[in-house]
């Protein structure tokens, strides 16, 4: 489903050239669970949004469902990323002046989704993540759990096929994180694709996949044995 | 994204940042309510001054004995004597269609006494039709008899003629004023208008004009006031005061035919054009206003990138988030347009109750041009923070915190 060649993505700082991807190639299948790991300044956010079609490569190409996404246009990039991917970020992103329920429908608005059928989906939405009594409470009011449950809510309302987490525990406690990671894995259960940076190797540990990445290349990508099991 | 949801979004944006939004509302209101009340005022001075002229009767016609070869002038001094003007000229003129009032005029200036009181007026020669061409009142007693042709002994005095002639407390009412070697019976006392171009009422005595006639020894008219039944009937009524008359004087063009209507638009173009102008001045207010709109909402995309970036992450394309800032910027001049307009009008309102003679109103057009100018800006400027947020890099947008 998604499939790198080649991927390369530097920055000019200066004189210097960062080289945040180097010639990446990864093929990743519908459903699978890939932690993304490497030291800081490895490039995984940079993979991430490559990913995610909020960046794109500098050379390579990416098939997303066979489809070559470099030749896209911005609109076509942002109806892919409505409709097929979702993005969880290290510090939730939630718009603070919308309620929970209004940050969850911000995608639904975006693709035009009628508001009845937003409201009945939002409200479904909110129930999986167990926040249904803070539906209308505004980011401020959430504890950092919460916020992200609301942010995995928002990123999974479209239905996408992909879930990308950016560290999504790294500003958590170490019990909201795992309810977000048990959050994250029951999703990918039900066949969401699911792709986590992490540097902490306990949560990496988790998946079924691992790709480590140092200085913007594949370091070695391989198959963990130990699978979901260990999910409550 | 439907527009209910595009406008909601932005209103949330809005009221999210009150005072930014606030700042940004005044300017717009502050740059509509100026041209509202800016344009009463030119409006109110438009007004007053060709009601002023309306009130000498903008339907007036007046014809002056002697040929001028461009109309609208004084007669020739120069040349052969003219034929008179003559009562029946004027009676003859009554009848067209397009007339509504015919008053005949001579002027002349003679003594005036009352008892031991004596002092020199202007005498007015006409008819009863006179008062309402000139659209003069009566204070006390009754206008002129209406057979113009009969030379009654009565007269009207104005206001200044009766405290000057008449003790106080004196009736002036049935008293006798006499004029010359003649004795008048005083029927009427005239009202003296506040505001009157031209003519000063409080010292004027009107006689019948064949009583006039008879005073000043003579069969010709001064002039002939006509007035025609509406303004488009002005041009009507002169032509036909040309043709009767010409008729009557056996084919001679030896009148001079003037109508105020020239005049009174002059006025109206000059002050027209005045009212434009301060609503001109005004709507610069609009653009200042504009760019502070701009310079605010610049502001707002630089503190909203990374809800901008959020806003990409999730789909929307640049179209999206192009749309919203606009929209929070339509929102904000229409807001404050409207708003513009209510204390705009507010002023207006109190500028009509401390003076009401300038009955102040802002033009129609005003209305429409401040809140078009408002939204112009609005969009204007804020096309380029709309455009600013729809380039952001969603990548580098998210990672500022
Ligand atoms: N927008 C950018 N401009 C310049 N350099 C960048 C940018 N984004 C990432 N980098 C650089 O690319 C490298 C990889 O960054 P990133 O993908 O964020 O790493 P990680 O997420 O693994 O910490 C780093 O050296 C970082 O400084
Ligand atoms: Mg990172």
């Amino acid at each position: 489903m998604i499939r790198l060649q080649d991927i390369s993505r530097h920055f000019v700082i200066g004189d210097n050239t960062v080289h945040a991807l180097d010639r990446v190639s990864l093929h990743i299948t519908a459903g699978e669970y890939v932690a993304v790991m490497g030291p800081s300044g490895s490039g995984k956010s940079t993979l991430l949004n490559v990913i995610g079609l909020l960046d794109r490569p500098d050379d390579g190409r990416y098939l997303l469902d066979g489809e070559d996404t470099t030749t896209m246009d911005e609109v076509r990039l942002a109806g892919f990323r409505r409709r097929h991917i979702g993005f969880v970020f290290q510090s939730f992103h939630l718009v603070p002046r919308l309620s929970a329920a209004a940050n969850v429908e911000l995608p639904m608005v975006l693709a035009g989704i009628p508001a009845e059928q937003r409201r009945r989906r939002t409200t479904a939405a909110l129930e999986a993540v167990g926040l249904t009594d803070r539906a209308g409470h505004r980011p401020e009011q959430l504890s950092g759990g919460q916020r992200q449950r609301v942010a995995v809510a928002r990123a999974t309302i479209m239905g996408p096929a992909v879930l990308l987490a950016d560290e999504p525990t790294g500003n958590l406690d170490t019990a909201s994180g795992m309810e977000v990671m048990a959050l994250l894995e029951t999703l990918n259960g039900d066949g969401l694709t699911l792709i986590l940076v992490t540097h902490d190797a306990s949560l990496g540990g988790r998946a079924r996949r691992m790709v480590k990445l140092l200085d913007g290349r594949v370091e070695s990508d391989e198959r963990l044995s130990t699978g979901p099991e260990s999910t409550p | 994204m439907t527009l209910y949801d595009q406008i909601h979004l932005a209103w949330q944006a809005l009221t999210g940042h009150r005072l930014r939004s606030g700042l940004m509302l005044l300017a717009m209101a502050i740059g509509v309510a100026a041209v509202v009340f800016l344009t009463a005022l030119g409006e109110g001075a438009r007004r007053f001054v060709v009601g002023e002229f309306t009130a000498l009767g903008t339907h007036l016609v007046m014809v002056l004995p002697g040929r001028n070869e461009t109309t609208g002038g004084h007669p020739p001094l120069l040349g052969e004597t003219p034929r008179d003007l003559t009562l029946e000229d004027a009676l003859a003129l009554e009848r067209h269609p397009a007339i509504r009032r015919v008053a005949p005029l001579n002027v002349g200036s003679a003594p005036a006494s009352h008892g031991r009181r004596e002092r020199e007026v202007t005498v007015i020669g006409t008819t009863a039709e006179f008062l309402a061409v000139r659209r003069l009142g009566l204070t006390q007693g009754r206008n002129l008899p209406a057979a113009a042709r009969e030379a009654h002994p009565v007269a009207l005095i104005g206001e200044g003629i009766r405290q000057e002639l008449f003790a106080a407390g004196e009736r002036a009412l049935g008293g006798w004023l006499r004029l010359g070697d003649r004795r008048f019976r005083v029927i009427g006392v005239l009202r003296s208008e506040g505001y009157s171009i031209g003519l000063d009422i409080a010292e004027l005595v009107l006689i019948p004009v064949a009583s006039a006639q008879q005073l000043f020894d003579t069969s010709s008219l001064f002039r002939i006031l006509v007035e025609a039944r509406s303004r488009e009937d002005v041009k009507g009524a002169s032509d036909a005061v040309r043709r009767i008359i010409r008729e009557r004087h056996e084919g001679e063009d030896d009148i001079t035919v003037i109508t105020q209507d020239a005049v009174v638009s002059t006025f109206d173009d000059i002050l027209s054009v005045l009212t434009y102008m301060v609503g001109g001045v005004a709507a610069i207010s609009l653009v200042v206003a504009g760019i502070l709109v701009m310079n605010v909402m610049l502001v707002a995309v630089s503190q909203r990138t990374a809800e901008i970036g959020l806003l990409k992450a999730l789909g929307a394309s640049p179209a999206h988030i192009q749309r919203l800032f606009l929209t929070e910027a339509v929102l904000l001049s229409l807001m404050g347009a409207a708003i513009g307009l209510v204390v705009g009008y507010g002023a207006v309102v109190a500028l009509r109750t401390l003076y009401p003679i300038l009955s102040a109103s802002p033009p129609p057009w005003a209305l429409g041009a401040a809140t078009g100018v408002a939204l112009a800006t609005g969009i204007g400027f804020g096309v380029l923070p709309a455009r600013k947020a729809a380039r952001l890099d969603p990548v580098q947008a998210l990672a500022r915190r």
